[in-house]
């Protein structure tokens, strides 16, 4: 029985590298200009990941070969060096690790989150509510309108509370169900939550963030490829979860401008 | 420091009629059996949640038939709505993680034999004991009462977060009295849990056996003590923030509601509140909580493994540094659920470097398990299978913590299945194992009579292969960024991942039968099972010096006298290589 | 906004009492409703969070708050005899709301007190009807794909808002009546109360996004009054 727990270890243990060896389950590509450092950071940690994990998976399986149901009758010993050994392999190699990887780590960390955005970034404002993504461009005045919570009436597709009516600034404000951006240019993306908790995750480009409601968030990235990727909540927000998405279509410069002059006349 | 015997005038009387001595009891042996059942019924349940929910996953739109008769509105023809799916989610996670984690490494094992491995007659506090385990059971009535209500049980998810969960009925089906009777059952669940918690203290500080110190307890006697210090902590602040939750939802406070939300065409009438207060308090309760959930578990592995091994580990003493070590850590890392949460990034960094820490005392637990196999004579049966297993499945689950634990890899891993397989790996698996290694290793002592071997190396091989195909996909599907919670994937990039799906659907539902397996064993082995000797296994703890099953005062009425460390295994003894803790003979040195 | 408008003052017949159903051969209410100034534009809806329902449409559908047809006809207008005539047994069929395409079909349902209520799920993905009663028990309700029709009533008069919680651009109302003398108004705001027996009536109009107007009228025989409103647009 040792020996089949030995065995079947080892089968165990090859057939759960081997999708991660053949790459058989990666992220997408990524298109954005901050995503390469996530990635290297995950490579090097499934690196080490995946080698600590076959040898505490091969050392188990071998102990177990060697020295279960041992009928040979032969002498108890310990290993040499005993606890100190271990707890300084513990310490030396994690201890490395933990410097290597959370030092390191932070660089990518720091790229999304203490680099401020430029100054020139577009800005453009997305509201997560029950169970929708929309998304809001100032218009040509540059400032969006104020939100008036009371005054959203989605039948009338007025999602974000607007009061044209009375506020000037918000009737050429643009209101889109797809995020649609510039290629290479930099977004700064304002978060707004309308009723409760939800999250903005777009694996392309590697960004990840809370809406949180109460508080005024926002995320900076650079999508550099064009084309159209899924926008998903990622935080449990009730029923329709499963089913709130929106999607991101990133454009060359002309199209863009050309997609805002039609929404401006839709107004 | 009071002898056991100075004790005695608070240990109660020999129990007389049926009440007391199989239902309102102040034994701690048979409030230890309580509480083993209790987890065994919230764990079949919890199981039987998980079938419904990985079938619909796979065949949303195929009939379960009679599934209707349970809840009409969630099941209509007998499919699962999206709102159904996350209350079976809610209800798996909450039945999970504190009926059955909390309750059976911890509360049913530990009753049953902290105080036996340290000479006691008892606990310190009988009567506390039996109103844990009470409390304990209202708990569970209360929070399966939420299946029974018309609107369903909640679907926030067992970590509730706030304003979903705060605002009531407007934020979805199940969300109104559902809602109410989660945070009251858990509230309840925090008062039993409390009052273990001290009870396992007092007892392991106040009531050892002459010649018992702390260095002789033991691991697994350490475990649940360190655990219960956790549990005295981490519950104490589950518990008003349970009541804070009821009160925004009941009282019209607003700790966790900030103004201007329309939940359902509705403004809510709430100011000033913040969700992230809610996290907080969660997760400041639930890190510590899942460390509640596994040294348990170590402990008892630990245990079970040196006696396998037929010698003492490395070093037990270091492994109990570790435990501690662990235990203390687990109070700063609470931030690592909370990330992308909205919190301050640089709090985010900080939070990584303890959480990367705690990797150090598991490593060091790892190596030294897996450096006392080396030159050992390890028996192999179905408690030393599930505690070998269990090393594997730790550090499966542990080597996924360590992408977790870095905030920049958590961007595009969060809230992904890679998460929910980390978890489930060291939680839902490796605690378990734990949890089956106990039951085999001491069903004999508990009821006189032992299991059957065959049958539970079948229920091992069964559950160590299923586990394994079940839980190690999903970190796969995280790596490509499925989405956790989904009652559905109706995402463009899901449809290549149906395949997988269904390979772990077809998994669970094998090792679910399986686990049949166990129970079938545990009813038969205790009306059939071969007779159970006082010290089947040779032994050297306390357990193993009274009969099985234990008379009512453990000791009849004797005060042992201890005379060796706990593991004094691979010496010349009375009863072969192993000296029993009580023997006077002398050590090996 | 309630707008009065004079007309012949009939002799009043108290006939609540009676429980007297339609005439057949009876007088007729009926009228066309226009609206005066700049009605809100009706925006295209963009579906394509679910693309399901995204591809049944060749152009992005309006959204049907406001519809209005030529000559400022005003459609969509629940017209109903709001006094004078007495409460109705509701009939045996069933009022159908269908999910189709991600919108409620039709956009305004008329049913009685009491009636059946049945709303089918006719698309791919799953919906979450909300009527939002105030009056009435306020429910949800989801239909996955695949499932049998819902089956519901009301027992109370009332103007219900309806929406779908997983697709938020979904609205639509449900005007529960009391009787049978009730009319939608048509692409050219055109309505017709048919089978009415001899008495004072109110009728009232009712627009979903400009609120309700009453009338008087009197029917003495077979005749055929006519009974116009015209309701103020907002731009907003």
């Amino acid at each position: 029985m040792g020996k089949l727990f030995a065995i079947v270890l080892v089968i165990i243990a090859l057939a759960s590298a081997y999708p991660i060896v053949t790459h058989m389950y990666v992220m997408p590509e990524d298109i954005s200009t901050h995503g390469h450092q996530i990635d290297e950071q995950l490579s090097d940690t499934m690196a080490e990941a995946g080698i600590s994990f076959l040898l505490a998976q091969f050392v188990l399986a071998i102990s177990v070969w060697k020295f279960a149901e041992r009928k040979d009758g032969g002498k108890l010993k310990n290993f040499p060096g005993g606890a100190k050994i271990m707890v300084a392999t513990a310490f030396i190699l994690v201890g490395a690790e933990v410097l290597a990887l959370g030092g390191f780590g932070q660089r990518a960390w720091a790229n999304v989150y203490f680099t401020p955005p430029r100054p020139d970034a577009l800005q453009i404002q997305a509201q997560a509510g029950q169970f929708a993504f929309y998304f809001r461009y100032p218009g040509a005045d540059g400032k969006f309108g104020a939100i008036y919570p009371d005054k959203i009436d989605e039948g009338n597709q007025n999602y974000f509370g607007l009061d044209p009516a009375n506020d000037i600034e918000s009737r050429d404000d643009i209101v889109s169900a797809e995020l649609v951006l510039p290629v290479n240019r930099e977004i700064h993306l304002l978060m707004h939550a309308k009723d409760v908790g939800h999250s903005f995750y777009v694996r392309e480009l590697r960004i990840q963030q809370d809406f949180v409601p109460g508080l005024d968030l926002s995320v900076h990235f650079t999508a550099t490829k064009i084309g159209r990727y899924e926008i998903v909540c990622t935080q449990l927000c009730g029923l329709g979860h499963y089913n709130m998405k929106a999607y991101l279509n990133v454009m060359a410069q002309d199209d863009f401008e050309k997609w805002m002059k039609q929404k401006a006349s839709e107004l | 420091m009071e002898e056991a015997s100075d004790q005695q005038a608070h240990v109660h009387p020999p129990p007389e009629g049926f009440l007391r001595k199989y239902v309102f009891s102040l034994d701690h042996k048979v409030i230890g059996k309580q509480y083993y059942a209790l987890g065994l019924l919230a764990v079949c349940i919890g199981m039987a949640l998980s079938w419904l929910m990985r079938f619909h996953l796979v065949w949303p739109t195929t009939r379960i038939p009679g599934l209707e008769l349970f809840s009409k509105a969630g099941a209509p023809g007998g499919i699962i709505t999206p709102e159904y799916y996350l209350s079976l989610l809610t209800m798996h996670g909450t039945l999970m993680v504190f009926f059955v984690l909390t309750n059976a490494p911890f509360a049913a094992f530990g009753n049953y034999f902290l105080p036996i491995q340290i000479g006691a007659e008892d606990m310190a506090f009988p009567r506390f004991n039996m109103m844990s385990f009470w409390t304990t059971l209202v708990a569970f009535l209360v929070l399966i009462l939420a299946f029974i209500i018309p609107d369903g049980p909640p679907i926030s998810g067992w970590t509730s977060y706030a304003p979903l969960s705060a605002v009531g009925k407007d934020a979805g089906p199940g969300m109104g009295w559902g809602m109410n009777l989660w945070g009251i059952s858990i509230a309840i669940f925090c008062i039993g849990s409390l009052l273990g918690a001290l009870n396992f203290i007092a007892t392991t500080l106040d009531l050892r056996a002459k010649g018992m110190t702390l260095m002789r307890m033991p691991i697994c006697t350490w475990a649940w003590f360190i655990t219960s210090c956790i549990a005295l902590l981490a519950f104490a602040v589950l518990l008003p923030a349970c009541i804070l939750l009821l009160l925004d939802r009941t009282a019209g406070t607003s700790f966790f509601i900030p103004s201007g939300l329309v939940v359902s065409d509705r403004l809510q009438p709430h100011s000033g509140g913040s969700p992230l207060l809610w996290q907080h308090l969660f997760w400041f309760f639930g890190h510590p909580e899942v460390y509640i959930a596994i040294l348990p578990s170590m402990g008892i592995v630990s245990h079970i493994l040196i006696n396998s091994m037929r010698k003492p580990l490395l070093s037990a003493r270091v492994i109990i540094y570790s435990m501690m070590s662990i235990g203390f850590l687990s109070w700063m890392v609470w931030g690592h659920h909370m990330f992308v949460s909205g919190m301050n990034p640089f709090s985010s960094l900080l939070f990584s470097f303890p959480t990367l820490t705690i990797t150090i005392p598991a490593t060091i637990m790892t190596l030294i398990w897996l450096g006392s196999l080396y030159g050992a004579n390890i028996r192999i049966n179905a408690a030393s299978l599930f505690a070998l297993g269990f090393i594997s499945m730790f550090v499966s689950g542990g080597v996924s913590g360590f992408f977790l634990a870095q905030p920049s890899i958590d961007i595009v891993l969060h809230a992904t299945y890679f998460v929910v397989g980390h978890f489930h790996m060291v939680m839902g698996v490796a605690s378990l194992f734990g949890v089956f290694a106990g039951t085999y290793f001491w069903f004999g002592k508990m009821t006189g009579r032992m299991m059957n071997q065959t049958l539970g190396q079948l229920h091992f091989w069964l559950t160590f292969i299923g586990t394994y195909c079940i839980f190690m996909p999903f970190h796969y599907l995280g790596l490509v960024g499925n989405v956790r919670r989904y009652s559905s994937f109706v995402d463009d990039f899901m449809g290549p991942l149906m395949p997988l799906h269904k390979f772990i659907t077809i998994a669970a539902l094998g090792t679910g039968a399986a686990q049949l397996i166990f129970i079938f064993n545990l009813i038969y082995s205790r009306y059939n099972g071969v007779p159970a000797p006082e010290n089947p296994w040779n032994g050297t703890t306390l357990e193993w010096s009274i009969p099985s099953p234990p008379p009512w005062n453990n000791f009849g009425g004797k005060h042992p006298i201890i005379y060796h460390d706990p593991y004094q295994y691979d010496v010349k003894g009375l009863k072969g290589d192993y000296i029993m803790q009580d023997s006077p003979e002398p050590s090996a040195g | 906004m309630r707008t009065k408008q004079a007309f012949m003052a009939g002799v009043a017949i108290l006939a609540a009492a009676t429980m007297t159903s339609a005439v057949p051969g009876g007088g007729t209410v009926s009228g066309k409703v226009t609206y005066e100034g700049t009605p809100a534009k009706q925006k295209p809806i963009d579906m394509s969070k679910e693309p399901s329902c995204a591809k049944q449409y060749a152009a992005p559908p309006p959204t049907e708050t406001v519809v209005t047809g030529p000559n400022n006809a005003l459609e969509n207008v629940v017209v109903y005899i709001s006094a004078g005539a007495p409460d109705e047994p509701p009939p045996s069929q069933a009022a159908v709301l269908a999910q189709k395409g991600c919108r409620y079909l039709p956009h305004v349902l008329a049913f009685q007190v009491n009636q059946e209520l049945k709303i089918t799920n006719e698309d791919q993905t799953s919906h979450n009807i909300h009527p939002l009663a105030k009056i009435n028990r306020e429910w949800n309700k989801s239909q996955p794909p695949g499932t049998p029709p819902i089956s519901d009533k009301y027992d109370k008069m009332e103007f219900i808002p309806v929406k779908c919680n997983v697709h938020p651009w979904m609205h639509g109302t449900f005007a529960v009546m009391k009787n049978s003398h009730y009319s939608i108004s048509g692409a050219d705001g055109g309505f017709t109360l048919p089978d009415l027996p001899p008495g004072k009536y109110t009728v009232t109009a009712f627009h979903e996004s400009y609120g309700d107007q009453t009338q008087e009228v009197s029917i003495a025989g077979s005749e055929t009054k006519s009974v116009n409103f015209v309701f103020k647009a907002k731009p907003y």
